[in-house]
């Protein structure tokens, strides 16, 4: 495993087709290499490059580049916590360290029974509800460090499992473009102005001189 | 105090429970907008986005009307790439508008392709913003579902898809043109401008138009009410309303939106239903006004407008809506510390001056906090920003392809002008400044400041 899945070789088909040029499918498709297996693998990334008609150089390139993309494998939940600016000064260094206590691990490391990963992240846009952090990308806000010990207690208890599927895992609401309603890609290398444009351009030119 | 009653223009659903669902923004007048537009020539449309004066929200401020002149005529296809990619640290609004209210962002999208004439559009939304991807799938989705996105919209010869993008992780990709090349599926590396402006040269090099989410939020209001209606709002250069993050040391950290250009920071900071003053009866050090990139504002800078030159004159700007703010206890040199890491950590490499400067402003201000700075530091800091942005004038001169690398200077130059003293406690010994800092913002306290420090 690791190449993608007959189903996900169909979303990523899918997702392919709404791009003028393949290569702008990267990452969408490591996004759903690292869902289907919780990190980036090798065997992903040349098939990736199949997909886009690129190599498994230029995929790893690009790859290497985004933070969110893990080449080996993290925990089962990735806690996030910001120690940027606003997070900084309403506490967000002290929740850090204590969730390096709780979770027995320093930041940038993971748990030895592989449930938890733990980073020092940069703002993530909750600055106004600091401090906050996040697991697996979703939000906890104004957290307390008794709050932290007891979303540690829940994660490990199975309990927010509906709310927070495994690593790997974005959006669980994927965009489809039925095809009766798609208006199609846009060609790069040559489309014509569009009608809506063209037919109301010569009026306008007229009403305004 | 000057609290208007202004109406909320984008953020008027956030008050229901469903406020992300077709079905409440269409019983809330929602794709009206986009009605109004069909029902104009698209050129129309870009006059009444001008009268309105709407400025850019993602930072840099320029007008979007005018920018959307800048297409070169005549060359198809045209795209536009929404940004969405809130990353500028204090700064959360962005996030709010794709989670709460979708559509509007989906009709302002639409709205904005049919009046330049753009034939695909990307929403380009953060990585790690999970639920904002959702939302704004769902509402793709449904709106496809309802006839407003796609062939023929409304029955009209409008077509266009709007393909939703997540991103992975990196600041940098926030910069318009390292945004494009994101899309393209790269490394997000800025390009040079000139010649890469992306109206003239942007996504797959076609003319691409990049626009914030809460700039492209407005149009429906802005074709819906007429530009002129929200030139009304606002004053001088800085029309409409705005929305604004303040966090920190205030007792009612959140995001409001305000009247733009006559609100204060002193509202913002202090009215009751805004900020509602510095917690715990501390006094106000110092506040961020636009962001990590931008330098800061202190205790005499609170009567002055939310108005972009105002601001401007003043050496600093409201950039990303993202307000700040330091109570009297905070550790100006952490500060300090920490956005410079900030920066450093998010410097896409490109180049020198940025790679190299960010990474030293870091090692240094990291000895200093540790214990083992050096009287000269100070200066030496200073000379590192000066290789990266020289003069520290505002606007900023830059050295590199992109501006992140003289934001990186701006909280060194801000904190080591006006808390010098802080810096020489954790030093341990006096230092002297020789290398000049221009920017009128950068500068020392006031004279009544520095009396009421000595007693
Ligand atoms: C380092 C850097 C990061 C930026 N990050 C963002 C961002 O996250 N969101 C955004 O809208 N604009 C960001 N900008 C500004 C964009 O380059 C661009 O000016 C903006 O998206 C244009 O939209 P507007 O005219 O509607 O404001 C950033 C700029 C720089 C230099
Ligand atoms: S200024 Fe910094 S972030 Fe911008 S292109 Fe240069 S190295 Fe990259
Ligand atoms: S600084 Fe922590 S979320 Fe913005």
């Amino acid at each position: 495993m690791s190449r993608f899945s007959p189903d996900n070789l169909r979303t990523a088909l899918e997702i392919l087709s709404r791009y003028p040029r393949a290569k702008s499918a990267t990452i969408p498709l490591l996004h759903l290499a690292q869902e289907q297996d919780g990190w980036v693998t090798d065997d992903a990334m040349a098939h990736i490059a199949e997909l886009t008609g690129t190599t498994p150089a230029q995929v790893l390139g690009t790859c290497s580049f985004y933070e969110m993309f893990k080449r080996e494998p993290v925990g089962t939940y990735l806690v996030n916590v910001c120690t940027n600016i606003s997070c900084q000064i309403m506490g967000g260094e002290e929740l850090l360290h204590h969730a390096e206590q709780t979770l027995g691990i320093k930041a940038g490391s993971t748990t030895p029974d592989g449930t938890f990963t733990l980073e020092d992240v940069e703002c993530i846009a909750a600055c106004t509800e600091a401090p906050c952090l996040q697991v697996n990308y979703r939000y906890r806000h104004k957290i307390t460090l008794a709050e932290f010990d007891a979303l540690v207690d829940d994660l490990r208890a199975g309990k927010l499992t509906d709310e927070i599927p495994a690593h790997g895992t974005l959006a669980r609401i994927r965009q489809h473009i039925p095809a009766d309603r798609a208006a199609g890609n846009a060609d790069p290398a040559g489309a014509p102005e569009p009608v809506w444009l063209a037919a109301t351009a010569p009026d306008a030119e007229g009403a305004s001189s | 105090m000057a609290v208007t009653d202004a109406p909320k223009i984008i953020s008027s659903r956030f008050g229901y429970t469903d406020s992300h669902t077709l079905e409440r923004y269409v019983a809330t007048g929602g794709y009206k907008g986009l009605e109004a537009a069909l029902a104009k020539k698209p050129a129309d449309v870009v006059e009444e986005v001008k009268t309105a004066s709407l400025l850019g929200r993602g930072g840099a401020g320029f007008p979007a009307g005018v920018k959307w002149g800048f297409c070169p005529p005549g060359v198809f296809p045209r795209y536009l790439v929404v940004n969405g990619d809130e990353s500028e640290p204090g700064t959360y609004k962005d996030r709010l508008l794709m989670e709460k209210d979708p559509h509007q962002l989906i009709e302002g999208v639409l709205i904005a392709c049919y009046a330049v004439g753009c034939a695909q559009a990307f929403l380009y939304v953060r990585g790690e913003m999970a639920l904002a991807q959702e939302r704004i799938a769902q509402a793709l989705n449904d709106a496809y579902a309802a006839g407003h996105i796609g062939k023929n919209i409304h029955g009209s010869d409008f077509s266009v898809d709007i393909v939703l993008h997540w991103g992975a992780g990196a600041y940098i990709v926030g910069e318009e043109t390292g945004l494009i090349e994101s899309l393209e599926g790269n490394r997000g590396l800025p390009r040079l401008k000139p010649p890469f402006f992306p109206a003239a040269k942007g996504l797959y090099l076609q003319p691409t138009i990049v626009n914030n989410v809460e700039t492209l939020a407005n149009l429906p209001w802005i074709v819906t009410n007429g530009g002129a209606a929200f030139a009304a709002l606002g004053a001088e250069n800085s029309k409409g309303m705005r929305m604004f993050a303040v966090s920190g040391h205030v007792k009612n950290p959140g995001v409001f939106e305000v009247e733009f250009g006559v609100t204060t920071f002193r509202d913002l900071l202090y009215a009751p239903v805004y900020g509602g003053g510095i917690r715990g009866g501390k006094q106000l050090k110092a506040f961020i006004p636009g962001g990590a990139s931008a330098p800061w504002l202190y205790p005499e800078h609170l009567d002055v407008p939310l108005e972009a030159g105002t601001v401007g004159k003043l050496g600093t700007m409201l950039g990303s809506g993202a307000i700040v703010v330091f109570d009297e206890d905070t550790d100006m040199v952490k500060a300090c510390l920490r956005l410079v890491r900030f920066f450093a950590r998010e410097s896409c490499g490109k180049c020198t001056p940025c790679r190299e400067g960010t990474t030293w402003l870091e090692k240094i201000l990291e000895r200093i906090v540790d214990g083992h700075g050096r009287p000269e530091d100070l200066d030496l800091l200073l000379d590192v920003c000066d290789n990266i942005s020289v003069g520290m004038n505002w606007p900023p001169k830059q050295t590199t392809i992109c501006p992140l690398g003289q934001s990186a200077t701006t909280p060194v130059a801000s904190a080591i002008m006006r808390f010098q003293d802080e810096f020489e406690a954790y030093i341990g010994a006096p230092s002297e400044i020789t290398v000049e800092v221009k920017g009128p913002a950068f500068t020392r306290p006031p004279e009544h400041v520095l009396e009421a420090a000595r007693d």
